[in-house]
């Protein structure tokens, strides 16, 4: 990935941070310029995420592309946000230990990287919320 | 609006077509289908063709012009030529287009094609061209794979609605079996749900024999309004319905992950257009790129309840002898999935049933048949529906 398209998505892959409607009240996570539900009467302001949430659904990935080849097998889910918003990542975990429902917190982790001398790409994880993380 | 029909259809060998170019793909099926509808090259208006990912696969774009000239449409003739992508759906969108120009009145002889050449790369690249279907900033980007978002949807749709594992391998067994009868399929062998079960994971709980393959080929029909049809062929196909319906890139922001709303709007258009209901489709190409997504392409174009898809295939409602044959060609998942290509070989193959030419894999009796074609993960659904009479 070219490092302009890295870059100037930083706080959000960082941070959660996403967007509100203040004509409608919807939340998004990746940010949107346009509200999908009010379109040009909708009023965008920005909305940072907590990042809790509840894995809805996921699965291991044992064949991966190029960019992800090392890392398998890995958990990868869609996970619905405490405040509401889906989106989709990894779960750092064993396979074994993914479940539908199961609670998860945000942590900040390595993504990928552009080859060995490549830069090296950031952003959110997930890993499951136990009593000691809380 | 002009009525239309097919008059016309071609369609390459589907496989690993390592002597083949994607250049000879595509002049095979466009000559055999312009062969086939008796029209020359003179007679042709316009060519679209659909494709997915040539600039990945071959490092070429500009596809509309190169297939024009090498079926010796544009250095002469000069007939436009545009290439039309919506990922997988690509080939089914052509089709649309080919169909909006004749019904238009602007174009009186059409040629709509798919072609797709995806193994002249590695398989890692062909991975990471097919995950461009899927959004590559917020899925992509996170480590989903193609196949993993179609896992999640199985994952959550066994959840819902008991959907089992053998159900998912039943697909890939009977679209095997179809395909033991077509002679242009990838797969022309039959494989058991031990095999299934049995082959290597590659999204858990999808394994390799619930995916469609890597594939070589190319399709084409000729497209005309229905009085030029009848002058031109003796048995011209009616285009009753072309319709298509958008939803979001991502299979997370959906109303619901384990329907594909853009099938489910796609299919109500289509049959408002022909004024039908699902119980009177014969015979049905789907979309299964995935043994689940044949599943949820059953209940979202209404043949059968939501949540129903996996009990229905277990009881053998869309085997060829069932009361919706679903796939006789193999499907994208035992004949071959060249992405781009997929949407008109499945037009080709209703053709085929509705003209009583399929032979070993015949539905009897078919006289109206449904084609479904999605680009991505369901961002994209086209239907087209098409039947022996007007």
């Amino acid at each position: 990935m070219a490092v302009p398209r890295l870059w100037r998505h930083i706080p959000t892959r960082y941070n959660l941070i996403g967007t509100e409607c203040q004509t409608c009240g919807g939340l998004y996570f990746p940010p949107r310029t346009t509200c999908p539900t009010c379109r040009r009467d909708g009023r965008i302001i920005e909305r940072k995420f907590k990042g809790t949430g509840e894995v809805v659904t996921y699965t291991t990935i044992y064949s991966a592309s190029a960019a992800f080849h090392r890392q398998t097998p890995y958990v990868l889910a869609i996970v619905k946000l405490d405040e509401g918003p889906l989106l989709t990542g990894q779960i750092v975990c064993d396979p074994d230990e993914a479940k539908i429902g199961m609670k998860v917190r945000p942590v900040f982790r390595k993504l990928g990287e552009d080859g060995p001398s490549g830069i090296i790409y950031y952003g959110t994880k997930f890993a499951p919320l136990t009593e000691a993380s809380q | 609006m002009r009525d239309v029909a097919i008059i016309g259809i071609g369609c390459t060998n589907f496989g690993e077509m390592w002597e083949r170019s994607f250049r000879d793909l595509f002049f095979e099926a466009g000559l055999n289908a312009l062969e086939d509808a008796g029209a020359k090259g003179e007679d042709v208006d316009a060519l679209y063709v659909g494709n997915m990912s040539a600039g990945k696969f071959i490092d070429q774009e500009h596809i509309g012009a190169l297939i024009a000239d090498y079926a010796g449409l544009a250095g002469s003739l000069h007939v436009p030529s545009t290439r039309v992508e919506a990922a997988c759906a690509s080939g089914g969108l052509a089709l649309r287009e080919g169909v909006l120009a004749v019904a238009s009145g602007l174009h009186d002889v059409v040629i709509a094609a798919g072609v797709e050449k995806m193994t002249d790369v590695e398989t890692g690249v062909t991975i990471d061209a097919l995950a461009s279907a899927a959004d590559r900033e917020w899925e992509g980007f996170m480590g989903a794979t193609f196949p993993g978002l179609y896992a999640m949807i199985a994952r959550l749709h066994m959840h819902r609605y008991g959907t089992t594992r053998e159900q998912l391998a039943m697909v890939a067994v009977k679209n095997h079996h179809n395909a033991t009868m077509n002679s242009k399929a990838q797969y022309e062998r039959e494989i058991t749900i031990e095999d299934v079960m049995n082959s290597p994971l590659i999204a858990d709980p999808l394994r390799v024999y619930d995916c469609s393959p890597i594939t070589d080929g190319a399709a084409a029909v000729v497209l005309a309004p229905v009085e030029l049809a009848r002058k031109l062929n003796n048995t011209p196909i009616y285009v009753r319905a072309s319709a298509q319906a958008s939803d979001t890139i991502t299979l997370h922001d959906r109303r619901d992950i384990t329907t594909l709303d853009a099938t489910v709007y796609a299919a109500q258009r289509a049959y408002k257009m022909a004024d039908i209901s699902p119980k009177d489709i014969d015979v049905a190409e789907v979309h299964d790129c995935f043994t689940i997504a044949e599943i949820c392409a059953i209940e979202d174009l209404g043949f059968v309840q939501k949540g129903n898809g996996g009990p229905a295939t277990e009881e053998g409602m869309t085997a060829l002898d069932g009361d919706i044959p679903i796939n006789p060609s193999g499907g994208l998942k035992a004949c071959g999935h060249p992405v781009g290509a997929t949407g008109i070989k499945q037009a080709v193959e209703i053709v085929q049933q509705l003209r009583g030419e399929a032979g070993g894999r015949q539905v009897s009796g078919a006289k109206i048949g449904l084609a479904h074609n999605v680009g991505g993960t369901g961002g994209t659904a086209v239907v087209h529906v098409l039947s022996v009479n007007r």
